[in-house]
C-alpha cells in the first residue's frame, strides 16, 4: 500500500485516520476547514473561552475525546487543512484539490476514504431567501463557533432531533426562541418509541430534550405548516396554520429551518459509485457494503456523507472503513474492533431507521410549494418555472436542470435538490425517486478560474 | 437581520472595511458574523434582481455569502476570518 488519502476530518474522518495510523500507515488527510472537527463537534477559531460542556453539552465527552485524537493524529498524518478536494479522477486515482481559496493541486492515492458530512435538507417557502433566515444547522454554528445568535427572537422549523437541541441552546444562550415549530405530528414520533430504543441512551436524552423545551414556555407546536415568512429586506414574522387549519402570525427577527440531513456525496458520485433511493432517509445515498466499500477499486465510504447516520455512527463507521482498507491490502487490523464495530453499526441502523419514520420529510410540503417559490434560491427559479419544465418533457432531474436552471447554480443543487425532485415528481404524477437526482459535476464548489 | 453577540464575546476588537465603511469586528469572527454583528442588513445582492441576500448555511456549502475581498479574489464570508484591514467588497 503506497498512498492512502483520507477526505474530511469530523467524526467519521478522525476514527478512520486513527485506524489507519494504528497499523503504521502515514495516511495523507484532507479537509476543508483550517482545523477540522467536523461540524457537530466545530470547535471556535482561536480566541473563543467556553469549555467543552458549554459548547457541545451532552456530547462534551464524545466531542472531547474526539479533538484530543485530531490533535493525536495531525502530526501523524500529512495533514492538509483548509483544502479543498474538488474534483476526483477514479481512472488515474487522482484528487485535485484547491489550498487556500488559491492554490491549485493533485493528490495520488491507491485507497481513499470519503468523509464528506452532510448539509441541511430544506423546503423552500415563500421568503426563505431573505436576510435573517438560515438552515438550523447554520443557527446552531452560529451560537457554537461565532457565538452569535441568528436573532434574538427567532422561530425555528423543521422537524427531528436538531431543531429540538437548537431550541435549548438558543433558550440557554439567552435568544429565547419566538416560536418552534415541527411539522411532524405528536402521535407520529410517539409511535416509533420501541424502534428508537435500539438507542436506549439517545432516546432518553432526546425524550428529556423535548420536555425541557415543553416546559421551557417558549411556544412549541407539532402537526403546524409554515406558510411565509413575512418581511421586506428582513424578517418580521412567521405566518403559519396549526392542526386545526387555523392561521397564526408570529413576530420574530430571524428564522430557521431544516428537515434533517442530506448526504455531501458529489464526490462519491464524480467517482462512479452507483446511488440508490433510501425510502425510509428519503435521500439518495451512495452505495456502499456495510463495512464502507464500493464497487469503485480503492474507494471507501464513510459517516454521513454515506448516508445519514449522525455523529456516532460517523465514528464508528469512519473506524470500519479503515478496518475494512487494511483487511483488503493486508495490512495489520484490529479484528475484534471489527466484530464490534459491526455489532454497533447494526444496532444503529435500527434506530436510524425508526428515528427517519419518526420524524420524515416533508414531502408534500415540498411538492405543493406554490408556483411563486424560488425553489432554486441561486438562480432564483421558481417552482412555477420547473413545473412549466415538467409539462415540456423533462421525465427527470437533469433534463429539468437544462430545461429550467433548477440547480445550475453556486450551490449546485446541494439545497434545491431534493424539494425539486419532489416538485417535479408530482407535477408529473410519478413517485420521487423515478425523477432521479441532479448528476454531481466538477468542480464540487465553486473555485477561481486562473 | 439581528445577528447578536450573545456568549464567549470577550475578545479583541479589529477593524477592516466593506464598501469603504469601517466595521469592528472581533478576534475569531468570520467575516459574515462580523458584517452582520456589526450592523450591515446584507453581504451581498442576488444578480436576479431579488434583493440581498445575508448567507444560509454558515458552513460553507450554499455559496450565498461571497464576498469579494480586496488582495484575495471572491471568498465565502462564512468560511473566512475577518483580519484586521482587510477590504471587503459587497456585490
Amino acid at each position: 500500500m503506497k498512498t492512502v488519502v483520507v477526505v474530511g476530518a469530523g467524526p467519521a474522518g478522525i476514527r478512520a485516520v486513527e485506524q489507519l495510523v494504528r497499523s503504521g500507515l502515514r495516511p495523507i488527510w484532507i479537509d476543508e476547514a483550517p482545523d477540522g472537527g467536523g461540524r457537530v463537534t466545530q470547535r471556535p477559531p482561536a480566541g473563543f473561552t467556553r469549555d467543552a460542556a458549554a459548547l457541545y453539552g451532552a456530547d462534551a465527552g464524545r466531542a472531547k475525546r474526539l479533538h484530543a485524537t485530531l490533535d493525536a493524529m495531525k502530526p501523524r498524518t500529512d495533514w492538509r487543512p483548509d483544502t479543498l478536494v474538488w474534483n476526483i479522477r477514479p481512472e488515474t486515482r487522482t484528487l485535485q484539490t484547491l489550498t487556500g481559496g488559491s492554490e491549485q493541486g493533485e493528490v495520488s492515492y491507491d485507497a481513499l476514504i470519503l468523509c464528506t458530512g452532510a448539509v441541511d435538507r430544506v423546503v423552500p417557502f415563500p421568503g426563505w431567501t431573505m436576510p435573517g433566515v438560515t438552515t438550523l444547522g447554520g443557527a446552531q454554528v452560529a451560537l457554537k463557533s461565532q457565538g452569535v445568535g441568528i436573532g434574538v427572537s427567532p422561530v425555528l422549523i423543521g422537524s427531528g432531533p436538531l431543531l429540538i437541541l437548537t431550541a435549548l441552546q438558543y433558550i440557554k444562550a439567552g435568544a429565547k426562541p419566538a416560536l418552534v415549530l415541527d411539522t411532524t405530528h405528536f402521535l407520529q414520533k410517539f409511535w416509533e418509541t420501541s424502534g428508537l430504543l435500539w438507542n436506549t441512551p439517545t432516546f432518553l436524552r432526546g425524550v428529556m430534550m423535548d420536555f425541557r423545551l415543553r416546559l421551557s414556555g417558549v411556544q412549541y407546536v407539532e402537526d403546524a405548516t409554515p406558510i411565509a415568512i413575512e418581511g421586506d429586506s428582513a424578517v418580521t414574522a412567521v405566518r403559519w396554520r396549526d392542526t386545526g387549519w387555523k392561521e397564526h402570525v408570529t413576530p420574530c427577527d430571524a428564522v430557521a429551518l431544516g428537515w434533517g440531513l442530506k448526504p455531501e456525496s458529489q464526490l462519491a458520485d464524480l467517482a462512479g459509485v452507483p446511488f440508490d433511493y433510501d425510502t425510509k432517509q428519503q435521500n439518495w445515498v451512495p452505495r456502499r457494503d456495510s463495512a464502507g466499500r464500493t464497487a469503485v477499486p480503492g474507494l471507501f465510504l464513510a459517516g454521513d456523507g454515506a448516508g445519514i447516520g449522525g455523529a456516532e455512527v460517523a465514528e464508528l463507521a469512519g473506524a470500519r472503513a479503515a478496518l475494512a482498507l487494511l483487511a483488503d491490502n493486508h495490512l495489520p487490523s484490529d479484528a475484534a474492533l471489527t466484530v464490534h464495530l459491526d455489532t454497533r453499526l447494526r444496532t444503529e441502523a435500527r434506530f436510524r431507521a425508526a428515528l427517519d419514520r419518526a420524524f420524515p420529510y416533508p414531502a408534500k410540503l415540498a411538492a405543493k410549494m406554490a408556483d411563486e417559490v424560488s425553489v432554486c434560491r441561486c438562480e432564483v427559479i421558481s417552482a412555477g418555472e420547473l413545473r412549466a419544465a415538467a409539462a415540456a418533457d423533462a421525465p427527470e432531474m437533469n433534463r429539468a436542470k437544462a430545461f429550467s436552471r433548477v440547480g445550475m447554480g453556486r450551490c449546485q443543487g446541494r439545497l434545491c435538490g431534493p424539494p425539486a425532485a419532489e416538485v417535479l415528481a408530482d407535477a408529473l404524477g410519478v413517485k420521487v425517486d423515478q425523477v432521479g437526482r441532479l448528476r454531481g459535476q466538477p468542480p464540487v464548489k465553486p473555485i477561481p478560474v486562473q | 437581520m439581528t445577528v447578536t453577540r450573545l456568549v464567549d464575546q470577550d475578545r479583541p476588537a479589529l477593524s477592516f472595511t466593506v464598501d469603504g465603511l469601517e466595521i469592528v469586528g472581533k478576534q475569531g469572527d468570520t467575516l459574515l458574523t462580523a458584517m452582520l454583528a456589526g450592523g450591515l442588513t446584507y453581504v451581498r445582492t442576488s444578480e436576479f434582481g431579488d434583493g440581498g441576500r445575508a448567507g444560509f448555511c454558515w458552513m460553507g456549502a450554499c455559496q450565498d455569502c461571497w464576498v469579494l475581498v480586496e488582495g484575495s479574489g471572491i471568498r465565502r464570508a462564512c468560511t473566512t476570518l475577518a483580519k484586521p484591514g482587510m477590504k471587503v467588497i459587497r456585490r
